[in-house]
């Protein structure tokens, strides 16, 4: 097994931009498809390494339970996104890290998100852990961690995809 | 306005099957519920398990005051006022922590986890050591029931005992869940803020009128029971305990299903360490308990048990609330307490499967209350066919709006004393 696979930064970029764009632009079923059956999608809470087996999470889905986030905004009937959320995320200061996970390459970005919504604008903002895999030629992400600059203040409602 | 004139006016503000919207929306309204409601009553503080160690402590609210809990070395729990007895500083900014004393970042005034001023500066200038009689402030009554921490600012009223009344058996019934008898709060919160007044939240934790259209999005695609639970041919019922304090009572429909850990959604076979330790420990008993569940109960004015999760409600203006959650753990029940912290994270805090949108609507409510006509909320639903059980507390159907009213009788009785 080829551990760090021969992933360019500018083929990393790609990734992260899209995967940003589609999050941004609710384009569900493309979001999930990004993702690997192992998937784990995780916003830590209180700090950005509280243990997720032992302490709350913002959120802490795995790939079945992305699947059900997911299948609820399908319903329409998912409020908290009735309207949508506009968003535009910039996602910026890219490294390949020089460590692997099996043979997944890890990754990190910052990113700054402006949120749009009745009750008014937030910025959202923080760094992202990424554990990306070429499957079948494709590449996907096994792994997300969103570590929110403010995850351990009180938040507002934060129902679409970070 | 004089004390009679406010009396007067939450009298007509408060009618027994509707309230006027002005409630939520006004500053000055807000205002006396600091002074009446959260400065008097009992309030849910925090649980003994978060100050576990002597000399841990953990920075705690009642309203917008911030409360700092503290765990003496003799194991005595304190509830101090987070403001230095010099110039008003604060003497604590960490979250949480282990220390005998706190030290004043601004003169260097500290003070013993129990509140007593223990050494200032330069002490020549107070005319030497010993000399000042100050200290940090304190809730003056702090009382615990099952390891739930509750203080009141008022020093004399009724006693907690007096306050929670039978809601106390519904906090007893939570704990009874673990094999040893404790819960224990160890997995941190989540802290959502809500754009809403409190009482918003307050009201929406035990109306079963709701469930089934705000959470059907996940009801539908999680094949979770609970949507049936709170419906027109439910056998459950809500339950207004007195004193403001509500639950929704879900046994009738467990007992119907008359299976183990059927109310958590599970089989006694996937669990069987926990029922192990269970039926080891309460013996005849555990088949009840574990068939019965856990509680959904609210406590007046902001402790909100929901069968595996706990809220704290923070209310910060009239306009703005934040819910503090963190999932239940059952003292020696490993298992089940995993089980139970992943499933909470699901549901609540600020992405949760269910709570994004409960506070949604509590957002949409607060807007719509800023409308001037019709004026009035109406809780009528349901009483016409209520009763008074055989201890004294009125019961609606599962969807009935018993409990709602049980939280504005007891509103009206304190915001007029
Ligand atoms: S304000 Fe705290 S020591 Fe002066
Ligand atoms: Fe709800």
């Amino acid at each position: 097994m080829s551990s760090v696979v021969d992933l360019d930064i500018r083929t990393v970029e790609r990734f992260l931009y899209r995967e940003a764009r589609l999050a941004d632009e609710h384009r569900y079923e493309e979001w999930e498809a990004l993702w690997t059956d192992d998937a784990l999608y995780w916003v830590p809470a209180g700090s950005d390494d509280a243990d997720p087996m032992t302490r709350m999470s913002v959120v802490h889905d795995n790939r079945n339970r992305i699947a059900t986030r997911i299948k609820q905004f399908r319903t329409g009937r998912r409020h908290s996104q009735i309207p949508a959320s506009r968003l535009r995320r910039v996602v910026s200061n890219v490294e390949v890290l020089d460590e692997a996970v099996g043979e997944d390459v890890v990754v990190e970005a910052n990113f700054v998100l402006v949120e749009s919504r009745e009750r008014g604008t937030h910025v959202w903002a923080g760094r992202c852990t990424y554990r990306l895999r070429l499957v079948d030629g494709e590449l996907r992400m096994s792994y997300k961690k969103v570590a929110l600059v403010d995850n351990a203040r009180v938040l507002p409602t934060m129902s679409f995809l970070i | 306005m004089t004390h009679a004139d406010t009396r007067a006016r939450y009298d007509e503000l408060v009618q027994p099957e509707r309230v006027h919207g002005s409630l939520y929306t006004s500053p000055e309204v807000f205002a006396d519920e600091l002074a009446r409601i959260w400065y008097s009553t009992w309030v849910y503080v925090g649980h003994v398990s978060e100050v576990a160690k002597p000399n841990d402590y953990v920075r705690k609210a009642i309203g917008p005051q911030d409360v700092i809990m503290s765990r003496s070395a003799d194991g005595e729990v304190h509830l101090l006022l987070n403001r230095c007895a010099h110039r008003g500083n604060l003497v604590c900014e960490a979250a949480a922590g282990n220390s005998s004393s706190f030290r004043c970042a601004y003169h260097g005034w500290t003070y013993r986890n129990s509140g007593e001023l223990v050494g200032y500066p330069f002490h020549q200038g107070y005319g030497g050591r010993g000399k000042l009689d100050l200290g940090l402030g304190r809730v003056p009554r702090v009382a615990v029931h099952q390891g739930f921490v509750f203080g009141s600012f008022a020093p004399d009223g009724p006693s907690l005992a007096e306050h929670l009344g039978d809601a106390a058996g519904e906090i007893d019934r939570l704990v009874r869940l673990s094999p040893e008898g404790e819960i224990e709060l160890t997995a941190g919160w989540l802290q959502h803020r809500a754009r809403a007044n409190w009482k918003l939240l307050a009201e929406n934790e035990t109306d079963g009128y709701h469930p089934q259209f705000v959470h059907a999005s996940i009801f539908s695609v999680a094949e979770s029971g609970i949507g049936a639970l709170y419906g027109e041919k439910s056998s459950a019922v809500t339950r207004a305990f007195g004193h403001g304090h509500s639950e929704n009572d879900l046994r009738p429909e467990f007992r119907r299903l008359g299976a183990p850990l059927g109310w958590f959604g599970t089989t006694e076979e996937r669990m069987p360490g926990y029922v192990a330790a269970m039926r080891a420990a309460h013996g005849e008993a555990a088949q009840e308990i574990l068939v019965e569940g856990a509680p959904h109960v609210m406590i007046f004015p902001n402790l909100f048990i929901a069968e595996i999760q706990m809220f704290t409600i923070q209310p910060l203006a009239h306009d703005v609330t934040v819910q503090h959650v963190t999932a239940v753990q059952l003292k020696g029940a490993p298992e089940m307490n995993r089980r139970m912290l992943q499933q909470c994270v699901g549901s609540v805090g600020p992405a949760g499967l269910l709570l994004a949108d409960d506070t949604e609507m509590y957002e949409r409510n607060q807007v719509g209350l800023g409308e001037l006509r019709p004026e009035w909320v109406d809780v009528r639903r349901g009483s016409h066919r209520e009763h008074v059980d055989e201890r004294g507390h009125t019961v609606g159907g599962a969807t009935d709006e018993t409990a709602m009213r049980g939280f504005w009788a007891h509103y009206r009785e304190l915001m007029t004393r």
